[in-house]
């Protein structure tokens, strides 16, 4: 909304989260005329600065993060740094936030102090997941891996997945940076044209060859995002029992947690038992903090796995799918005309 | 190896775990190993029906008993008694819906035809040409996706070892016994019973007495939340329709459609081509449906025999191997089944009879008589 139609989220707006995207949107308020009352990033600075020899290799990328940091400080924006919120509070509007300090895995630091800070809006992100609904759908092999945001096709050199003439790109394929996506779509598009017969040994070869090598160094950029950002399930061990996770059912924290103790073991038995992932977002909003749920209270996450993917991946209007169409064309079985 | 039991039963669908409960409430040592969690197949996927106007006459009896278990379970299972109308839309449809609708009437099933002008006033947002209606006041649906949640609890009151997320390898007779192999090791049980639903194919073939089970793989589809357009179980004549509003609104439309996928797998998807004539004939009966959005379509998979009726009984050839399963509408009988299997291996006379497997083996069975 902010970037599109420079609608701001409120008057006085906290944002949260690791990883650059915070500091972004917290530019973008500025930008719009906003007032942003805290940056708030779990992350301490040192996970920052050892990211900055892998970052190094894209300086550009590295100047425009080191410009926003400048605008929001030149802005009085305060950071802080390795705090995460504690709690949201408010009568019926958000009106206050409350920080406390966090260790490396984002736990809460016992008896740590803390503050409140008036404002009446968050933004909130913890990092980017890759989209594998469609992969799902498709029944293409995933491996669980955190470096790339999560559950991620698993893919060769040239892009392919396990299914025959099915190539994955982007961030979908694992969560490496919009500047890396191009690199990884044109690796993708050059293993068809080779698989196809469209192109030979010797010239796939040829023209991979740049594109490999921009991708290995976006790649690096990005993998340093998203060590930063990568999912960390002891966070879910504060959530209180009343915070909504699934808000298309609207199901708290403390009724998955109930039905993970009385033996949902997987994702599916989780969605099954509590409705959890059932609503019009297919689980695209609740499903990775459902699964780090579970992953908080043990469970490993290839146990856990992911919901199955269901069509459509979108809610479509019932008449887009039934169109006009005349009853006695409908194929009823053979059985009434006996 | 895990352990030993009297009872190892494979397979946490329905009529495992009832079966598992009632051999446990006999009494008996009992393990359940299911691959997944229970009830993650067809027990859990389907559409919830319980009702007597879609069920096959030899099966009436044991869906009427069913039919009072799921009641029994109540709110724990999200069950409702509602009604329900099947509806026909031409001539040769009415005469079908007459004539098994009556059928089912003769053999217990409280079903009574009804005008159409009935009908529509039951359910006002009813689409025009129906030409005949039956109606059944004791028929409503349970909610499947708390199957399984309802029977794990059941399960451990009664002290079943479960062993879940524990799929089968193999299945070895061992002496008197028979050694149950999985991922986790083996559980011995001095009798073991299969039910595995649409796997028991590949696994009687593993054991060397290969069931004649035809896999289906049903649609089920449900919508956002709507206004109330129905109360009551809405079907077709032809049982290609089922249809439902749930107390959330969603409306859940099933059908037996089939998609595509072998258990095998695991995997299974919906057929554009078959879905859609599901949607059609949905949006026949129920016009509005239009007006919302479909939200999800899912697949499951179903075992089913040549004769339309559940395998349950020994295992043909083996005097400690026992199966059950494999039915259209085992959702609805799945309890009662259940208990009358566990009734059976308890060394009880079952209530109602079995459906002895032994009928698809002539000759097996004839050798042995000889020898």
């Amino acid at each position: 909304m902010i970037k599109a139609g420079r609608i701001l989220p409120g008057r006085r707006v906290v944002v949260v989260g690791p990883g650059p995207l915070a500091p972004l949107v917290a530019n973008l308020i500025v930008d719009a005329g906003g007032a942003v009352a805290a940056l708030v990033d779990p992350n301490p600075l040192r996970a920052w600065v050892s990211a900055l020899p892998r970052m190094s290799q894209r300086l550009d990328l590295l100047a425009e993060g080191a410009a926003w940091f400048g605008r929001l400080a030149v802005n009085g924006v305060p950071v802080y740094r390795g705090w995460d919120v504690s709690s949201i509070d408010g009568a019926h509007e958000v009106e206050s936030v409350s920080l406390r300090p966090v260790d490396s895995m984002w736990r809460f630091i016992q008896a740590g102090p803390q503050k409140a800070i008036v404002a009446d809006a968050v933004c909130m992100s913890y990092g980017l997941a890759p989209a594998t609904e469609i992969y799902r759908l498709l029944g293409v092999a995933q491996r669980y891996a955190p470096e790339l945001g999560g559950w991620a096709p698993v893919i060769d050199q040239g892009q392919r997945t396990d299914r025959v003439r099915l190539y994955a790109a982007g961030d979908g394929a694992g969560v490496l940076g919009a500047v890396a996506a191009p690199f990884s779509g044109c690796i993708a598009a050059l293993s068809a044209a080779y698989d196809l017969g469209r192109i030979d040994a010797q010239t796939h070869h040829r023209l991979t060859q740049a594109p490999r090598r921009h991708l290995a160094r976006a790649a690096n950029f990005g993998a340093a995002m998203a060590r930063l950002v990568a999912p960390r399930a002891s966070a879910m061990i504060s959530v209180p029992d009343d915070t909504v996770l699934c808000r298309c059912e609207d199901i708290c924290a403390g009724e998955l947690r109930a039905a993970i103790a009385a033996g949902a073991l997987e994702l599916n038995a989780l969605k099954a038992a509590t409705r959890c992932g059932m609503g019009p977002c297919g689980g695209r909003v609740c499903g990775e903090a459902a699964a780090a749920l579970m992953e908080s209270t043990g469970i490993a996450r290839e146990q856990i796995g992911q919901f199955t993917g269901r069509a459509p991946l979108r809610p479509v209007a019932v008449a887009a799918l039934t169109g006009s169409f005349d009853y006695n064309d409908i194929p009823l079985p053979k059985v009434l005309d006996a | 190896m895990i352990g030993s039991f009297d009872i190892v039963v494979i397979g946490g669908g329905v009529m495992g775990s009832a079966a598992a409960l009632q051999l446990a409430r006999g009494g008996m040592r009992v393990a359940l190993c299911e691959a997944r969690q229970l009830c993650s197949g067809a027990s859990g996927v389907n559409a919830g029906t319980l009702s007597m106007q879609t069920k096959r006459i030899p099966l009436i009896p044991y869906a009427l008993r069913g039919y009072d278990l799921w009641k029994r379970a109540g709110d724990a299972v999200g069950f409702k008694e509602t009604g329900s109308l099947t509806l026909a839309y031409t001539e040769r449809e009415a005469e079908v819906l007459i004539t098994r609708m009556s059928a089912r009437r003769e053999v217990g099933a409280p079903i009574e035809l009804i005008a159409t002008s009935a009908a529509h006033a039951m359910e006002p947002n009813l689409g025009d040409g129906v030409v005949a209606a039956s109606y059944c006041a004791a028929d409503g649906y349970a909610n499947s996706s708390l199957t399984g949640v309802y029977y794990r609890s059941q399960l451990r009151l009664a002290g079943v070892a479960l062993y879940e997320l524990t799929p089968v390898q193999k299945i070895v007779p061992d002496g008197s016994e028979v050694m149950v192999q999985t991922r986790a090791g083996a559980l011995r049980g001095t009798r073991v019973l299969l039910a595995t639903g649409a796997w028991a194919k590949q696994m009687s073939e593993q054991m060397g007495t290969p069931l004649p089970i035809r896999v289906r793989v049903n649609t089920v589809s449900v919508t956002e939340r709507m206004a109330r357009l129905v109360t009551r179980v809405i079907a077709h004549a032809s049982g290609q329709l089922t249809l439902k509003q749930s107390p959330n609104g969603t409306v859940l439309i099933g059908g037996a459609w089939q998609g595509r996928g072998t258990p095998e797998t695991w995997h299974s998807d919906i057929a554009p081509e078959t879905l859609i004539a599901n949607l059609r004939l949905a949006q026949h009966v129920l016009p509005r449906l239009a007006q919302g959005r479909l939200v999800r379509s899912w697949t499951g998979f179903e075992g089913q025999t040549p004769d339309f009726v559940p395998l349950a009984g020994l295992m043909p050839g083996a005097n400690n191997v026992f199966v059950l399963g494999c039915v259209r509408s085992g959702y609805t009988i799945g309890p009662y089944i259940g208990r009358l299997m566990g009734d059976f291996m308890l060394g009880r006379e079952p209530e109602l009879p079995l459906f002895d497997p032994a009928r698809f083996f002539p000759e097996r069975t004839r050798r042995e008589s000889l020898s």
